[in-house]
């Protein structure tokens, strides 16, 4: 090559195909699906813990895309159907995830349902799981003496919490639960959604 | 489906007929004659055949660069200030990035530690750890072999001077801010792209004053022939820009889709702007060291084209099993396997020509450094291949292995490549020897055994790991348990990996401080261009 404009209009060409493939015209097929039916907006709450979810970065140790069955047993483990392209249609930024350092987590909410379970975990999750090498986040909780009228006290197991007074959520412990808690596709996929079949085996 | 398997024939169809089109251009107008002779560019007369090794052989008694060009030296002392002002913020960066790198490795088997501020939780370390080795080290490194090559093998000096040096602070000002954001909790959330989309706008414009000037330098250029380094960078220079622009364009991207623009991206920026940018920096250093020209120049015109156009479209293999529509994640796949071809082709080039000169290894650390990471580029893309096919990817997807595969090629290829590149250039940036040159080999060894033991300890872990959580009869408990000795072994890998790191940049801060010898050559005479060679 002897020439820079035409190696740089043929690199950008390159590149607006690629750009093409991988990003419009897929993009084109998933914005023609409305959202899964009976999918929610997120409430302002749940959008708040959604925020918290994301700073603290969750999304590099926990997925939210649990595969088929042939492909992997996430259904077995309780983490849900495989999801389609219309279970995020209220989500932004995504967080599909790439990493299973822990459990998947788009169906939390439905597996572990329980407010004060979540809220203890968040607080030392080797209180509940001794071998969880999750990191603990004591500093969206503070340790009062006694409770206030209004405060949502953490139900620390016996010899875990701090030696005098108690534990309370931060609203952004509570924020954060609220959309740990809303995470739910349990409802059906819709026939036609969008996903990687590639390691669909052929149904005889 | 219909619709979609139709759209995609008649766009195969007219995009065979453009290319088509170009290459009657191409062959029209000889852009595509080759001769080995052009490999021969980046010597200027009487370099060729001699070994190129400045001040940092401590073997030899040479303390004078061999070979003293009056023309070049006037090059050189236009790019020297621009070139010491991305070096030594590249290698600021790196020091501050292993720290937070090896920060969250060790996290993530003592996970109580430093748990009282939201600021130390890992998944913000681990934030840091890559936007600053990546925008910080890598970037600004690769972007000074850049500034300090080009117009060597150009023929005329730098143009815009000043240009890189303001881009460089305005940089540095967006990543400091872009660490204070992301350790405060201000994120756009998405792998590779969490810098806020606020301070990513200042980034465009330091970038801009990056692109311009190399611009310049290259249509002002006084050789006819740009040689292969030059194509991987000028096609660097103009890909990077767009991918950053558009990848993070706030509010347009919505779910599954945005994801797709994710992983476009952040394969992207490994493949089409680290890749190249190093993989050009082999292509100029191995055979200006050895002072011989690279094995097969043809050979270089196929691994170019081969690489923009594989490369460009293996981003979705991030995605295999996701919610994304079957046919992409299929293209990503095939396009990941049928990088072998532009990698062999690389690896022909490279490899070939230090096996041919494996005298020069003994004695240049820098050749040793630059052609063990042009090695480990090619094992990270067959790495990278294999793990693309479903059947291996549905074991590693989620797993460390992923973690041990991405060091391999952004730290192994690229940071060894920039490690032996500094070596190699600052001796004529600041026209001073090395002060410590023993401590070159320590830190080649120290980063040497460092990834080793981080690598193997990731990849075994890994596919132990993925192995795991692919049976059912065992509990998810079980894939966290048996991880913890390779966690520990990765964090040994990453101390001895940060220690080199530390070594390296007080010895850069030294040779900086003028704690070395100056090298006695005389001053420049002109800085008038070179002629044509």
């Amino acid at each position: 090559m002897n020439r820079i404009l035409p190696l740089g209009i043929l690199a950008l060409a390159i590149l607006a195909f690629a750009t093409l493939l991988l990003v419009i015209v897929p993009g084109m097929q998933i914005r023609a699906q409305p959202a899964t039916p009976g999918l929610q907006p997120y409430t302002q709450m749940e959008l708040r813990g959604r925020q918290s979810y994301v700073s603290q970065g969750c999304v590099y140790c926990h997925s939210q895309q649990p595969r088929i069955p042939d492909q992997a047993p996430d259904g077995e483990r309780g983490w849900g159907r495989a999801a389609v392209a219309s279970d995020y249609a209220y989500d932004s930024p995504h967080l599909l995830g790439t990493m299973r350092t822990g459990p998947d987590l788009l169906n939390v909410g439905a597996r572990l349902p329980s407010r004060d379970w979540q809220l203890a975990h968040l607080y030392q999750p080797r209180s509940i799981s001794p071998w969880s090498i999750m990191p603990a986040y004591p500093f969206l909780f503070t340790v009062k003496d006694r409770a206030a009228p209004g405060d949502v006290v953490v139900a620390v197991p016996a010899g875990q919490g701090p030696r005098n007074g108690v534990v309370v959520a931060k609203p952004e412990a509570l924020d954060l639960v609220a959309y740990l808690l809303s995470l739910d596709r349990t409802m059906p996929a819709p026939v036609n959604g969008e996903r990687d079949d590639g390691y669909a085996r052929i149904k005889r | 489906m219909g619709l979609t398997i139709g759209l995609l024939l008649a766009l195969s169809f007219v995009v065979s007929l453009f290319a088509l089109a170009f290459l009657i251009w191409a062959v029209s107008s000889r852009q595509m004659s080759f001769d080995q002779a052009q490999a021969r560019t980046i010597f200027v007369a009487g370099e060729e055949g001699r070994p190129d090794d400045p001040g940092t052989a401590p073997e030899t008694d040479e303390k004078v660069p061999h070979h003293y060009d009056p023309a070049r030296a006037g090059i050189d002392s236009v790019s020297a200030r621009p070139v010491t002002a991305l070096l030594a913020s590249a290698v600021s960066w790196l020091v501050l990035g292993s720290l937070f790198g090896l920060t969250a490795s060790l996290k993530l088997h003592w996970p109580d530690w430093l748990d009282s501020a939201a600021w130390l939780t890992f998944g913000r370390v681990r934030t840091l750890h890559l936007t600053l080795v990546i925008y910080g080290w890598s970037s600004l490194g690769l972007i000074a072999i850049v500034m300090w090559v080009a117009p060597r093998m150009f023929h005329t000096k730098l143009r815009h001077p000043n240009l890189p040096i303001i881009g460089a602070v305005l940089w540095n000002v967006a990543l400091v801010v872009g660490t204070v954001a992301i350790a405060n909790g201000w994120t756009d959330g998405e792998e590779w792209l969490e810098i806020p989309w606020q301070v990513d706008i200042l980034l465009a414009v330091a970038g801009s004053f990056f692109v311009l000037p190399l611009l310049r330098t290259a249509a002002a250029r006084n050789v006819r022939h740009i040689y292969v380094t030059g194509w991987y960078w000028m096609a660097a220079i103009c890909w990077f820009p767009v991918l950053f622009v558009v990848a993070n364009v706030p509010y347009v991207f919505m779910g599954a889709e945005q994801a797709t623009v994710n992983w476009w991206f952040a394969h992207n920026v490994l493949g089409l702007w680290l890749t190249p940018l190093a993989v050009g920096a082999g292509y100029y250093f191995i055979p200006k060291i050895i002072g011989k020209p690279i094995y097969s120049y043809s050979l270089s015109l196929l691994g170019f084209w081969a690489l923009a156009l594989f490369y460009s479209q293996v981003g979705i293999h991030h995605l295999i099993g996701g919610p994304v529509p079957t046919w992409v994640v299929t293209l990503s796949i095939v396009h990941s396997v049928m990088m072998f071809v532009p990698v062999i082709a690389v690896a022909i080039n490279q490899h070939v020509t230090v096996a041919q000169n494996s005298w020069a290894l003994k004695t240049s650390v820098p050749l040793r450094f630059i052609s063990l990471g042009a090695v480990c580029y090619t094992l990270a893309s067959f790495q990278g291949s294999v793990g693309a096919i479903r059947s291996i990817n549905t074991v590693v997807h989620f797993t460390q292995y992923t973690v041990g595969h991405a060091h391999l090629g952004a730290y192994a290829f690229v940071s060894f490549t920039l490690f032996g590149a500094i070596y190699h250039m600052m001796p004529r940036v600041t026209g001073r020897a090395w002060p410590w040159p023993r401590t070159i080999t320590l830190h080649f060894w120290l980063v040497v055994a460092g990834f080793g033991i981080y690598f193997f300890s990731l990849t075994i872990g890994g596919v132990f790991q993925g192995l795991a959580m692919l049976d059912a009869t065992r509990p998810f408990e079980d894939s966290v348990t048996l991880l913890k000795p390779y966690l520990e072994g990765r964090s040994v890998g990453g101390a001895l990996m940060t220690a080199g790191h530390l070594l390296f940049s007080a010895h850069f801060t030294a040779m900086l401080l003028r704690r070395s010898p100056e090298v006695p050559h005389p001053a420049p005479m002109a800085t008038t261009p070179a002629v044509a060679a």
